[in-house]
């Protein structure tokens, strides 16, 4: 027991003496993700490889890491935070921890409806939440928009994850903006009554109950779907190839032709930065061609700059309309919509 | 002076007990912000369903754990069949297993899309809706689940005190004519029962606390409702209520139990230590205790590890080794530096308990024991503030006096990811502690004070010796728990600073289960070593063993 305890003191000195870290005097940037570090690393690493500016790099959920910037205040070593929704951006700018920023380059690269108009934040790449349906037993000229998934025509028969998510937050948000709090959560009630079974597990859990037919139609964002089809596991491949996706909202006028639901993974600058000048070096090379080919082929989400050529994967799902929604509505209406879901039983 | 010599230990720890709580302060502090109507919305939707769902998970988990935990530890204790001497061992070895990983193993093995209901469709030609199959993903699923990963808690501590149980009072009972069975049922398991409502209340604890699990599995528990609060509605206000009203419902429980224990005492007056009398079992008997203990180690460990090992098999081209070095270094130093300082701040507080039991001393404890019921990102956020506070405090005074800034000092190190495992993780070493010390009868501290020795004089020649199996059993839980962290080490850590649980973490967020399955496997491993050496010196720690033997 002695040898033991002897070996967990050695341990404690090194741990202790491995604490207290002293920065480096050459150039670097602080960045807080909120996109999990094998999503994110491989591009700060090719961008330390050009500039030779170091990137340290934590990671958490966008609140966890918002919370730690408010409370790190004026000393805060944040430089970027990135989210995986806008609505987290639009939370930090509310709660006073970003700066504008301004850069011909993000502002001639990220479309306007992309980016906050003072330069808060920016997107850097589009994730978009469609319905995918089961080939065999669906026929796809029934399906046409996000408000029709509440037509009883689907009782017992769409799979959606809980209400906890942030994208099931975002397109009910969407549709707040779209059509205010009331009809909203009468849209929220339809879904629910459509349920197959109480929301419960991810994106891709869904796509696999559609696959063996628990239910036919799933709402889930586009790149799980993508990552199913390129999976390693045969299994993932065939429930992927069972599905197709569905743009909704592409044709008819005014709402109902207003495009997918789109939200966005972004980038901001902390207010207290200490390493300014080299966080927005990494904002701009976020949107640079390399990175953004990156993010379409190693993550399967589309690209905030037009023209960057997107996977395989994703060019056979085709074109797409994009809601043109301004982003600041789904952090504006996020709440709201969480309650309203409540009401609905949305669990 | 010779007053101030005996109580000044015995303040400094009550002022220890007080900084460690401020975290879990921070939290109550909280209840006094306005949270923008939230609550009528709660109070309106979802509040009882959380209620209700958390108390019926609470009552599954508490009534399963006392099963799988307290019958197998005094089979193994004082009977023989064939297995027992491993099992002994083999038992704890679910504690190695994070609660969120057995749920995603096991619904990766049985839920409608996993190969096992695939297998059945295949072979019987059947499609989904066209046979009944258990439900995973539902309440029973996650009492299962978490039943299986947390009975070795109820299971260490109630084995311990059956070790250290004298054989006078069972020799006693048989005497008087009790079966073996009867003298388990009225006589061991009511004098352990200080160490099993240990485990419990741990149990219990780490259950209310759970998120990933719950979160899985789509229920609408108390945590998953805190963090549908702050995440969804931007209320952190509401969130720490929430959490705060957590802990006042715990804190009941916790004097609920003292008050039902009133005055009783649990230790014994014997000092004979004799080999235990195990009980050699047969036929049918046999059988059925082997089986009954084998079950949780299959459920609870070999099934979920045998899933892991065939998926990080199935992608190891997938998987990064080269960082996995330093990923193990990470996890495994945190964890043995948290479980020694536990160990020892633990024992320092129990002991102080014991010799000053008054007000104060208990009322602090108390609240610094609530830290374990409350998710780990809301003590985490407990903890930020404090230190936050401190830093920029401290930065604006040297700034002002010096023109010196000294920036964030302690916030984003390892110091403060430590703190917080000590004051979440504290009241395992506490619990665990208090139910050996609570053991020792009062007359071994008089007679060791008649003969002249101090209070640390005792706690050395006396206490410690006979506490060995407590205090190990102290060190493995803090340590194995540290092991498994997720949410504290996540906010907490500096730059470019991961561990194995941060890992496993992000890659199940991402829905790859099975490439996150090499990096579980590997907190697994990592837990097995210290999880088997402690558990056989757990044995070997019985007063009157011989070692030799």
């Amino acid at each position: 027991m002695k040898k033991l305890f002897l070996a967990m003191f050695a341990v404690t000195a090194l741990t202790a003496g491995s604490a207290v870290s002293f920065s480096a005097l050459a150039a670097e940037v602080n960045v807080y993700s909120a996109r999990e570090e094998n999503l994110i690393k491989p591009v700060l690493d090719q961008f330390s490889a050009q500039t030779g500016i170091k990137v340290n790099l934590i990671t958490a959920g966008a609140d966890e890491l918002t919370t730690r910037m408010e409370l790190e205040g004026i000393n805060s070593p944040a430089d970027l935070l990135l989210t995986v929704d806008v609505g987290r951006l639009l939370r930090a700018q509310e709660m006073g921890l970003l700066q504008p920023v301004q850069s011909d380059v993000l502002e001639s690269q990220i479309p306007a409806q992309y980016r906050d108009s003072e330069g808060h934040w920016f997107g850097v790449s589009l994730r978009a939440r469609v319905v995918v349906y089961d080939r065999a037993r669906v026929n796809p000229a029934q399906l046409s928009t996000y408000e029709d998934l509440a037509d009883p025509k689907w009782k017992g028969k769409i799979c959606v994850r809980s209400s906890s998510n942030i994208y099931n937050q975002s397109l009910s948000s969407a549709m707040v903006s779209h059509h205010g709090v009331a009809a909203t959560e009468q849209w929220a009630r339809g879904l629910v009554a459509n349920f197959a079974r109480q929301p419960q597990g991810g994106d891709r859990d869904q796509i696999a109950a559609v696959a063996i037919g628990q239910c036919e139609l799933a709402i889930v964002n586009t790149y799980y779907l993508a990552g199913m089809i390129n999976a390693t596991s045969a299994d993932q491949r065939a429930q992927a190839a069972a599905v197709a996706v569905f743009w909704p909202n592409q044709q008819g006028e005014g709402l109902e032709g207003r495009g997918a639901h789109i939200n966005i993974s972004g980038a901001a600058l902390s207010r207290n930065a200490p390493n300014k000048a080299e966080a927005v070096q990494l904002m701009e090379f976020l949107v640079s061609n390399e990175a953004q080919t990156w993010y379409a082929e190693a993550n399967n989400e589309y690209p905030v700059r037009p023209g960057v050529p997107v996977s395989k994967t994703l060019q056979s799902w085709g074109e797409f309309k994009a809601d043109s929604l301004a982003l600041e509505q789904l952090g504006i209406h996020n709440a709201e919509a969480v309650r309203l879901m409540d009401r609905a039983g949305w669990r | 002076m010779a007053r101030a010599g005996r109580h000044g230990p015995l303040l400094a720890i009550i002022v220890l007990c007080l900084l460690l709580s401020v975290p879990v302060l921070t939290v109550f502090a909280s209840i006094s912000n306005s949270s923008d109507g939230v609550w009528q919305h709660l109070v309106d939707t979802l509040l009882w369903t959380y209620i209700g769902q958390s108390l019926q998970l609470m009552l599954g988990v508490g009534v399963m754990v006392l099963l799988l935990g307290v019958i197998p530890a005094w089979l193994v204790t004082m009977t023989r069949f064939p297995g027992s001497r491993w099992l002994e061992w083999a038992l704890v070895l679910p504690l190695a297993i994070p609660a969120y990983i057995i749920a995603y193993t096991y619904t990766g093995m049985l839920d409608v899309t996993g190969p096992v209901q695939g297998f059945i469709r295949t072979t019987f030609d059947l499609r989904f809706g066209d046979y009944w199959f258990p439900q995973i993903r539902s309440m029973g699923g996650a009492i299962t689940m978490l039943s299986l990963v947390l009975y070795p808690y109820v299971y260490l501590l109630s084995r311990m005190a059956f070790l250290e149980q004298s054989v006078c009072v069972l020799e006693v009972s048989r005497t008087l004519g009790a079966s073996p069975w009867r003298a388990f049922s009225r006589v061991a398991v009511p004098l352990a029962r200080p160490a099993i409502i240990a485990g419990l209340a741990l149990v219990l604890m780490e259950t209310l606390a759970d998120y990933g699990t719950v979160q899985y599995f789509g229920l609408s528990t108390f945590t998953t409702g805190i963090f549908r609060t702050w995440f969804g509605m931007g209320s952190a206000a509401a969130a720490a209520q929430l959490s705060a009203v957590l802990m006042l419902f715990i804190l009941a429980l916790v004097l609920a139990e003292q008050w039902s224990r009133n005055r009783a005492r649990y230790h014994h007056t014997s000092t004979r230590y004799s080999r235990l009398p195990q009980i050699e079992l047969k036929g049918g008997r046999k059988i059925a205790a082997m089986l009954f203990c084998m079950a949780p180690v299959v459920f609870g460990f070999l099934v979920p590890f045998l899933q892991l090992a065939w998926w990080a098999w199935d992608t190891r081209h997938l998987v990064d080794f080269s960082v996995f070095g330093t990923l193990v270094f990470n996890s495994l130093r945190l964890a043995f530096t948290a479980a020694l300082i536990a160990l020892v701040l633990g024992m320092c507080i129990s002991y102080a308990k014991r010799l000053q039991p008054g007000m104060p001393m208990r009322t602090s404890v108390r609240v610094l024991g609530l830290g374990y019921a409350v998710p780990g990102t809301v003590i985490a956020v407990g903890v930020l503030i404090p230190f936050a506070w401190l830093d920029n405090t401290f930065d604006s005074w040297m700034r002002d006096q010096f023109g010196i800034a000294t920036g964030l000092l302690l916030s984003g190190t390892l110091i403060a990811v430590v703190f917080a495992y000590i004051v979440r993780f504290l009241p395992v070493a506490m619990n665990t502690v208090d139910a050996g010390l609570g053991k020792i009868k009062p007359s071994m501290d008089d007679a060791g004070r008649s003969m002249g020795l101090g209070p640390w004089q005792i706690l050395r020649r006396i206490h410690i010796p006979m506490l060995r199996g407590s205090l190990l059993t102290a060190a493995l839980l803090v340590f194995v728990d540290v092991l498994k962290e997720l949410p504290a080490t996540l906010i907490l850590r500096p730059f470019n600073f991961n561990t194995l649980a941060i890992r496993t973490y992000e890659l199940a967020n991402q829905e790859r289960l099975t490439e996150a399955a090499a990096s579980a496997l590997m907190i697994v491993l990592a837990g097995i070593i210290p999880v088997i050496i402690i558990s056989l010196s757990i044995s070997a720690s019985r007063p009157g063993h011989d070692k030799r033997a």
